[in-house]
């Protein structure tokens, strides 16, 4: 496997070799996109209702930021990982129980 | 021993292609470097070379199969002119900044409108600034050696840039002259094995190329190709001197021909250089101080190396094969002159000639007016008239 991506600081100098990446702006280190916090982008806010919940895990394959925590020793669903989630609403949108709400950011 | 050969320009370029056994050669036909990927597939289609040639559907495609062919791992090359360049556009600059050395024989023909199939450089003139290496060869002897020596330099830890071979359209590329082809196993040694550091196909390290990168770190990521390019002019000089131990065939940033007592200099890319050594041996004769300096390499523009070189004239002549329309001269000449001016020169008086475009004769008589022009700014140390054109009618 690939080494861990050290820095995805923005404060290295041109002339600097990084690891984890390479000529062009090249990653060297596959694999990295949980070091990168997409959570801030998101406007709408998904917020899971436990007690609605029937721990089906369809929300979970359809995430596009595998941001469906899942306890991996139980199987069932821990809540949001909201370092990454965008607030697509995907899983608000499939899901059959109306386990989970959509609401504004901020609110 | 060397093989004796007689090869059109576009066959010698193949013919080093098949020594170089590419991993991936990706090809539209465009006239005139059609029969490049045309002697190539022959050569694919007998079993002399180990390539995938991908017959793509255009330029476009084709330069999009050398990145991503690269990109993976091996060595990749295609050859085109003209608009098959002009639709490459975007392509040029993802290889570049993507630091993936592919090799490109540029076939030099006039970019149309209106439409025209024959020789000038606004084509590679054009792409100048894309951040390719480009090579620029005289005969067909030097468009076959400069393709041995691009892999070398393009590979290169402290290059990895794109390499572009010009030549002149029908001129070189259709005629046949006298070659000498170096041995098949010792192109091998000398090109050597593609050993990338990184490439997508390594499942032992995973990549990724050309990602998203935006305010934090693009800037950075240019500067590093800024570096690369500077580089490049070292690691030319490496090559080809390793190419000159090899087959006694010299080759340095420019060539410079009766320069060493003349008073004034032609410069001047290409085939034209050869008409113009002609012409120049003739003058010498009759006593007229005239010699002649042909860029080999032009990106990276050898800008200490060709000012020292022009600095001690009383006048140049510089001619552009393709029309900048800028009202301001063409590439080289503003090159140039920007390249005194920065490094203090002052003395040469500089004018400029718009040539042969479209593929318009460039006959002895012209080249002979040139010196006769530039031999009168010396003398006179007037000049009339900075941006000239010759062999237009008028």
């Amino acid at each position: 496997m690939s080494k861990e991506l050290k820095t995805v600081s923005p404060d290295f100098k041109w002339n600097e070799k990084i690891d984890g990446a390479g000529p062009g702006g090249m990653i060297t280190s596959a694999g990295n996109s949980h070091l990168f916090k997409t959570g801030d982008w998101r406007s709408m806010k998904p917020i899971w209702k436990e007690d609605a919940c029937k721990q089906c895990l369809l929300c979970h394959p359809v995430c596009p930021d595998s941001s469906i925590l899942v306890d991996s020793e139980t199987g069932k669903m821990t809540g949001i990982d909201y370092e990454h989630c965008k607030g697509c609403g995907i899983c608000v949108k499939q899901c059959k129980f109306n386990a989970i709400d959509l609401v504004e950011e901020g609110k | 021993m060397a093989i004796r050969e007689r090869l059109s320009g576009n066959e010698a370029t193949a013919v080093a292609m098949k020594q170089i056994n590419p991993g991936v050669v990706a090809a539209f036909p465009i006239t005139p470097s059609t029969e490049v990927p045309q002697y190539f597939s022959s050569f694919v289609a007998d079993g002399v070379v180990d390539t995938e040639f991908v017959a793509v559907e255009s330029e476009h495609s084709a330069m999009s199969a050398c990145i991503g062919a690269q990109a993976a791992g091996v060595r990749a090359m295609t050859a085109t002119s003209a608009n098959g360049l002009a639709l490459m556009w975007e392509l040029l600059y993802i290889a570049s900044g993507s630091r993936l050395p592919i090799v490109m024989a540029c076939i030099n023909r006039a970019l149309s409108g209106p439409i025209n199939i024959h020789n000038d450089h606004s084509d590679s003139m054009g792409a100048r600034d894309s951040g390719w290496i480009q090579i620029y060869s005289e005969t067909n002897q030097e468009a076959y050696d400069n393709m041995l020596m691009a892999h070398r330099i393009a590979e290169h830890k402290d290059v990895l840039l794109p390499v572009m071979v010009c030549q002149d359209g029908f001129i070189t590329s259709h005629a046949i002259e006298n070659i000498e082809l170096v041995e098949d196993d010792k192109v091998k040694a000398f090109v050597g094995e593609y050993n990338p550091e990184f490439y997508l196909l390594n499942k032992e390290n995973p990549i990724a190329v050309g990602p998203l990168d935006l305010q934090a770190h693009y800037f950075e990521h240019q500067r590093q190709q800024a570096e690369a390019m500077k580089n490049a002019k070292k690691v030319i000089l490496e090559v080809s001197d390793e190419f000159e131990k090899m087959t006694g065939r010299k080759y340095g940033l420019f060539e410079e021909y009766n320069t060493k007592d003349a008073d004034v200099c032609v410069v001047v890319l290409n085939s034209t250089a050869g008409t113009a050594k002609y012409v120049v041996d003739q003058l010498n004769e009759q006593g007229k101080k005239v010699g002649i300096i042909k860029p080999r390499v032009y990106r990276p523009f050898p800008v200490d190396e060709i000012v020292d070189a022009l600095a001690k004239f009383k006048a140049i002549a510089i001619m552009d094969k393709t029309d900048s329309f800028n009202a301001a001269g063409g590439p080289l000449f503003s090159d140039i002159t920007s390249a005194m001016y920065a490094k203090g020169v002052f003395g040469p008086k500089v004018i400029n000639f718009t040539y042969g475009l479209g593929g318009r004769d460039v006959k002895a008589e012209d080249v002979e007016a040139v010196c006769n022009e530039v031999l009168k700014v010396a003398e006179t140390e007037k000049v009339e008239s900075v941006y000239n054109y010759i062999g237009v009618r008028e």
